[in-house]
């Protein structure tokens, strides 16, 4: 199934009620659809432009902007070696000709098993853990050759594995959601609907937000 | 020689040292990312001591306090927040948690070990200036830190801390978990309100210079560094003359560093503002305990992979914006990636042109087209094709996208003299400049490291010419 299915369907209207403007949801959406697909699907896209009432290229065109959508199939773990200048000082660039050696393919495919992709990444904020790099946007620490090595075997061994792996398929982000009880709840407004500040401003208007 | 201060397992990257500690206090807490933890070491104290407040009381003492902007430029929090047009009303918080600037990382281990101090900061200053709808974007690379701040978050709601009528008071605020989906660019704030939108995260045109007077929704925002909202519980709860104690007159209170590279220990600290000197933290004991063995400092980058490069000449300059600027750069995000004497310095700045042209939105042509001429020009330097001739047009592309002098540091060796920042630019934001900054700091400050690397041609020499350096002739229609 490439469009979401029902239960993601339900979670993406509760994610919608939380924007004042349903495109705002948009982002977190088309990771709903990497999230169940892998990547993300054209039915998918499709279904997003029905939910937030947007047109499917307004979908696309934002969906094409950002790296971390990708519009084909990638392997169940996106391998990114970060290559920016803390690691490039450290051995970034022998890191990736190693990753693509021990992988067998160059940087931007995919391994036959269809279980890595490799990708040249730029800075992922663990610069002084370098040379570092993101399994499924995981870290790794100061990796050497032998700990690429190790980690590959791991990885293969997990997907092996049923249930729970340490890193979920490519796709999934948090594993935890944010929940907000609807009793808690302040709601969104439309923005043109709020009229004046809310209440517990002391201020001479007497109008009130949510 | 023994390293002082201990690095922290569970804080990777993290070293405490025994220096004043605002936002990093909790860093050696076992389970400090969780609501138990945070309430055991004080958490929720700061929303609490402004809630007895009025809002603008609390607007007062963080304007007071001086918190300046974490994320890059420094702006005071407090006058940020008093740009908002006083009569437009619904006004958002949108949190910048897109933290990538090259060398730069704090936000991240704030993000992943202290999420309830991010959110009662978000809880302060949504208070002090009346929204109830705030943002939290959190870069899309950083899963640890969306699974933490979602857990943070249901806790906080569960518990009765974010939501309606927080802590039995008439003070309602949503705080909406958001992500992004890779682009460096977001990071601007415009054209992080324009992703939150939903739409292609591309910068504004400007003006308006701030979104506090239209953001998001075309409404008054405040968009403020994660790092910068973090300061907040802490000065609710210890009042703007303890914070304004720490550090200088111009730098209040402390600042995360990260420092990387060639040094013998790379770690991220909270040093002491305005006072602690760029020695201190390559050399110093506490801090990264100098050089690797048998190397010497060749170069680093002060403020982030946007700044211009400093020499050991300036290693003696405070963390003060006041004296680092006219020495040629910018403190930026906090970020210090360090050079020995191995580096190859034309390497190391594509990495970063390359980072920069890799990460260009698109929008503005100088950058689109010049960035990505830099990259290639500097690559095939680096691979050992490059001629006299590709140097005077990396200094024209340069130009174009910065017009005018740009900023550099002063040498003793090469008997340069500072040229103060900021620069003139012909893009609306600063990816752009910042694609231009290695080229311009390495080719100013290591000329020889480029003339060693290419071949000499003469200007009528076919190949020193390539194609876009010809100067075209217009012809046809409005020609004159």
């Amino acid at each position: 199934m490439t469009r979401l299915h029902a239960a993601n369907e339900l979670l993406a209207k509760e994610v919608i009620a939380r924007y004042p403007v349903k495109k705002s949801a948009l982002i977190p959406l088309l990771h709903l659809v990497q999230e169940q697909n892998g990547y993300v699907t054209n039915e998918g896209m499709s279904h997003l432009a029905e939910l937030l009432d947007i047109t499917s290229a307004e979908v696309l065109g934002t969906c094409s902007f950002y790296e971390m959508f990708k519009l084909e199939p990638v392997g169940r773990y996106v391998i990114n070696v970060c290559g920016t200048m803390s690691c490039q000082l450290l051995g970034a660039d022998e890191l990736i000709h190693h990753a693509e050696e021990r992988l067998g393919i160059k940087v931007g495919a995919t391994t036959d098993d269809g279980l890595f992709t490799l990708e040249r990444a730029e800075c992922q904020a663990a610069c002084t853990e370098a040379p570092c790099l993101q399994v499924n946007y995981r870290h790794e620490f100061r990796v050497t050759h032998d700990n690429f090595d190790s980690l590959v075997d791991r990885l293969t061994a997990d997907s092996k594995k049923n249930g729970s792996a340490a890193i979920p398929p490519h796709g999934t982000l948090s594993q935890t959601r944010q929940q907000i009880p609807a009793g808690r709840a302040v709601g969104a407004v439309a923005p043109d609907e709020v009229n004046g500040p809310p209440v517990w401003l002391p201020i001479d208007e007497p109008e009130e937000t949510s | 020689m023994t390293l002082g201060g201990k690095e922290i397992e569970r804080a990777a990257g993290f070293v405490a040292n025994d220096t004043p500690k605002i936002v990093t206090s909790r860093f050696d807490v076992e389970d400090s990312h969780t609501l138990v933890g945070y309430l055991a070491t004080g958490g929720y104290e700061g929303i609490r001591a402004a809630l007895k407040k009025k809002p603008e009381e609390v607007h007062a003492q963080i304007t007071e306090a001086t918190v300046l902007g974490r994320g890059g430029a420094g702006f005071p929090a407090g006058v940020k927040w008093g740009f908002m047009p006083k009569d437009v009303w619904p006004r958002y918080l949108v949190v910048n948690g897109d933290e990538s600037e090259p060398g730069t990382y704090k936000d991240r281990l704030l993000m992943e070990l202290d999420p309830h101090q991010l959110i009662e900061g978000c809880l302060i200053a949504s208070y002090a200036v009346g929204l109830s709808r705030c943002f939290l974007y959190v870069r899309g690379e950083m899963a640890v830190a969306q699974e933490r701040i979602a857990a943070a978050l249901n806790d906080a709601y569960e518990a009765g801390y974010v939501g309606r009528n927080i802590l039995g008071t008439d003070f309602s605020l949503d705080i909406v978990l958001h992500w992004g989906a890779g682009a460096y660019v977001v990071g601007e704030e415009t054209a992080l309100i324009e992703s939150l939108e939903g739409n292609r995260g591309m910068p504004r045109l400007k003006p308006p210079y701030f979104p506090a007077a239209i953001g998001l929704y075309g409404k008054p925002t405040i968009v403020n560094n994660v790092e910068t909202l973090a300061n907040l519980p802490w000065i609710a709860t210890n009042g703007a003359e303890a914070y304004r104690a720490i550090g200088t007159e111009t730098s209040p209170g402390t600042r995360m560093v990260a420092v990387s590279g060639h040094v013998k220990r790379p770690g991220v600290y909270e040093i002491i503002n305005g006072t602690t000197t760029f020695r201190d933290l390559i050399f110093g004991d506490d801090y990264c305990g100098g050089m690797r063995e048998g190397r010497t400092l060749k170069a680093f980058v002060p403020g982030g992979g946007s700044a211009p490069w400093f020499l050991p000449d300036q290693l003696d300059l405070p963390f003060e914006a006041s004296q680092v600027g006219p020495a040629g750069s910018m403190l930026g995000s906090g970020a210090i990636m360090v050079m020995d004497d191995t580096t190859d310095i034309p390497k190391a700045a594509h990495s970063l042109t390359r980072f920069y042209a890799h990460e260009s939105c698109g929008k503005c042509v100088p950058c689109r087209e010049g960035g990505t001429w830099l990259e290639r020009i500097l690559g095939r330097i680096v691979d050992g094709h490059g001629t006299t001739r590709d140097l005077e047009m990396l200094l024209e592309v340069g130009e174009t996208i910065c017009p005018g002098e740009f900023p550099h540091a002063a040498s003793e060796r090469l008997g340069l003299e500072a040229k103060p920042f900021p620069y003139g630019m012909t893009t609306i934001c600063f990816v752009g400049p910042s694609a231009f900054a290695p080229v311009h700091s390495a080719l100013t400050l290591f000329p020889e490291e480029f003339r060693d690397r290419v071949r000499e041609v003469s200007d009528d020499d076919p190949v020193a010419s390539p194609v876009g350096a010809v100067p075209v002739e217009l012809k046809g229609i409005g020609a004159s």
